[in-house]
């Protein structure tokens, strides 16, 4: 009966579910309080961006979300189930289903690009067919167009490709939410380009929900359908991005300034 | 007479003087508890992941070949100087004492106790122990011990046991190796200053040896892989500060884990002393 109640509250008006809802989340560092309260949600299928200067806690929003972090207090619910409270083999589970793009790409630097994607796909699914999972890596390569770097090592890739390699390497797992931390800061505004609209493909392609933390206003103009600026450990505004590009409060449109 | 500080420097300057160097005193036994209580909880994470399956084999086979292939040529050179110098070096001194007969025996002893197992560990300390330092450092200040973590496997499973096991297993391999190659180049010092067969030098040798000298001495050699594996492992799994951290990592992996070596050979001795009284 309670679980029935939860989820008419889960449902949104549009029907679409809760798949992360973060309430009152709080996080310091020693005495260096990072997040005070954060309070909010993602819904099935959407890209929400977060905005915020550097330093301010994004990174650590988002490694709460997959338990690298843990939070102080408040509650952060993934797919209705509290971090918190999961066993080791649950939290497991919840992280197949949950991908990671690093801001410094973390690609293995001792693997090739093929034993970079085999890695996690050996360790979970249950397949050992070589077939399948050679066509599952090329697969997800052709998904990023990097097809020919299969045996290269991660050394011999430039920052854009390591990019997509980490990209390819989170998208094997075929994640239900993906969380993209400054997926194209530091590359080339074409190269940018090319990585939000790979972000806007796999959205449409795979149905996942992604949180985007960037800087970048184009990669978040083409990819967001909600964003969110974070400022001093809070949740400071929330909407559309044309509404706060346009936004009468200075502060919030400072954010949008190029000049 | 006693020395008034205070008088001297002023009330403040003794008072402030005094608190600074109590604050420092603390923070450093502070410091030093700490790593111990955290090496014990990474100690008893290891053997936890130890026992859980999926067995790593293919790496921890990855991880033996390349420990024992890198340092291979360097304990080879370095334990046939040995062998070479301890007898050359005795040769006088026994040959005052008309034992010249014996040098093969006494120095197999020296060797097998003592000398090839410390130097061989001291050896890994600063070569394994350095390398995987900075390995696992670089690995977590570049985020890829936490990739591992969020792709779903245990690192601790994956990048410790596997190290771990690795020297605990090819370091006693290694002073085997040393110990053969310390021999031969006692063989060749002996026979500077007259002939003596191979065979007669390894019959003349081995004599000289008891189980009670080489159990205890490859029973530590074990102890000896252990302490290097886990605590390089510990220093680079938990390095910080960038490429700053990778860096100390891999220097207090070399420096803790060589210490270790000695507390641990100081109490192995102790210890076959005690088991030599029991069993005679
Ligand atoms: N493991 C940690 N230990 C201590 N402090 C940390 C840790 N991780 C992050 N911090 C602190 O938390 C704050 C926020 O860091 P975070 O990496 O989340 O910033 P960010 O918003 O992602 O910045 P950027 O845009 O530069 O990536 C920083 O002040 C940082 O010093
Ligand atoms: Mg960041």
């Amino acid at each position: 009966m309670i679980e029935q109640k939860e989820n008419i509250n889960n449902k949104l008006i549009n029907n679409q579910e809760i798949v992360i809802q973060i309430e009152h989340l709080k996080k310091s560092f020693n005495k260096n309080a990072v997040l005070k309260d954060i309070n909010m949600v993602v819904n099935e299928g959407e890209n929400v961006v977060i905005l915020g200067k550097s330093g301010i806690g994004k990174s650590v929003l988002i490694k709460c979300i997959v338990g690298l972090i843990y939070p102080d207090s408040g509650s952060l619910k993934v797919f209705n189930k509290e971090i918190a409270e999961m066993s080791s083999r649950e939290l497991n589970t919840l992280r197949t289903k949950v991908g990671f793009i690093f801001q410094g790409n973390a690609l293995y630097d001792s693997m090739t690009v093929k034993e970079n994607l085999e890695f996690p796909l050996r360790r979970n699914k249950t397949i050992t067919d070589p077939h399948i999972i050679d066509g599952l890596i090329v697969e997800a390569l052709e998904n990023v167009g990097l097809v020919d770097t299969i045996d290269k090592m991660p050394s011999e890739l430039s920052g854009g490709m390591k990019k997509r390699i980490g990209l390819a390497r989170t998208l094997i797992l075929k994640p239900d939410i993906i969380l993209y931390d400054e997926p194209t800061t530091g590359l080339d505004p074409l190269t940018s380009r090319e990585i939000s609209s790979l972000i806007l493909k796999i959205q449409d392609k795979y149905k996942t929900s992604s949180i985007i933390i960037s800087h970048d206003l184009n990669c978040a103009k083409i990819t967001s359908n909600r964003m969110l600026i974070l400022h001093e450990g809070v949740i400071r505004a929330e909407g559309k991005f044309n509404e706060l590009k346009n936004s009468n409060d200075e502060w919030i449109s400072s954010y949008f300034k190029t000049d | 007479m006693k020395l008034n500080i205070r008088k001297i420097f002023g009330n403040k300057v003794a008072k402030e003087n005094q608190d600074e160097f109590d604050l420092s005193r603390f923070k450093n036994v502070e410091k030093i508890l700490n790593e111990i209580g955290g090496l014990s909880r990474f100690t008893n994470n290891f053997f936890r992941e130890l026992f859980r399956p999926p067995y790593e084999h293919t790496e921890l086979l990855k991880q033996a070949y390349t420990i024992g292939l890198s340092t291979l040529p360097l304990i080879g050179i370095t334990a046939f100087i040995m062998g070479l110098v301890l007898t050359l070096q005795s040769r006088p001194v026994m040959a005052e004492f008309g034992a010249e007969s014996w040098l093969p025996g006494m120095v197999s002893v020296s060797i097998v106790r003592e000398i090839g197992p410390v130097i061989t560990a001291l050896i890994c300390a600063g070569k394994i122990g350095s390398g995987i330092g900075a390995e696992l450092g670089s690995m977590r200040v570049t985020e890829q011990i936490d990739a591992m973590e969020v792709s779903g496997t245990n690192p601790i499973k994956y990048l410790v046991t596997t190290r771990v096991l690795a020297t605990t297993f090819m370091i006693p391999i290694l002073v085997f190796y040393s110990d053969a190659i310390s021999f031969l180049g006692s063989y060749i010092a002996v026979n500077m200053h007259g002939f003596i067969s191979f065979p007669l030098f390894i019959n003349q040798a081995f004599d000289a040896l008891h189980y009670n000298d080489l159990i205890p001495a490859t029973i530590k050699t074990f102890f000896f892989g252990f302490a290097i594996g886990i605590i390089s492992c510990y220093k680079g799994y938990f390095s910080e500060n960038g490429t700053e951290g990778v860096g100390k990592a891999a220097n207090s992996a070399v420096v803790i884990s060589s210490l270790a070596i000695f507390i641990i050979d100081l109490v192995a001795v102790q210890l076959s002393e005690i088991f030599n009284i029991f069993s005679f």
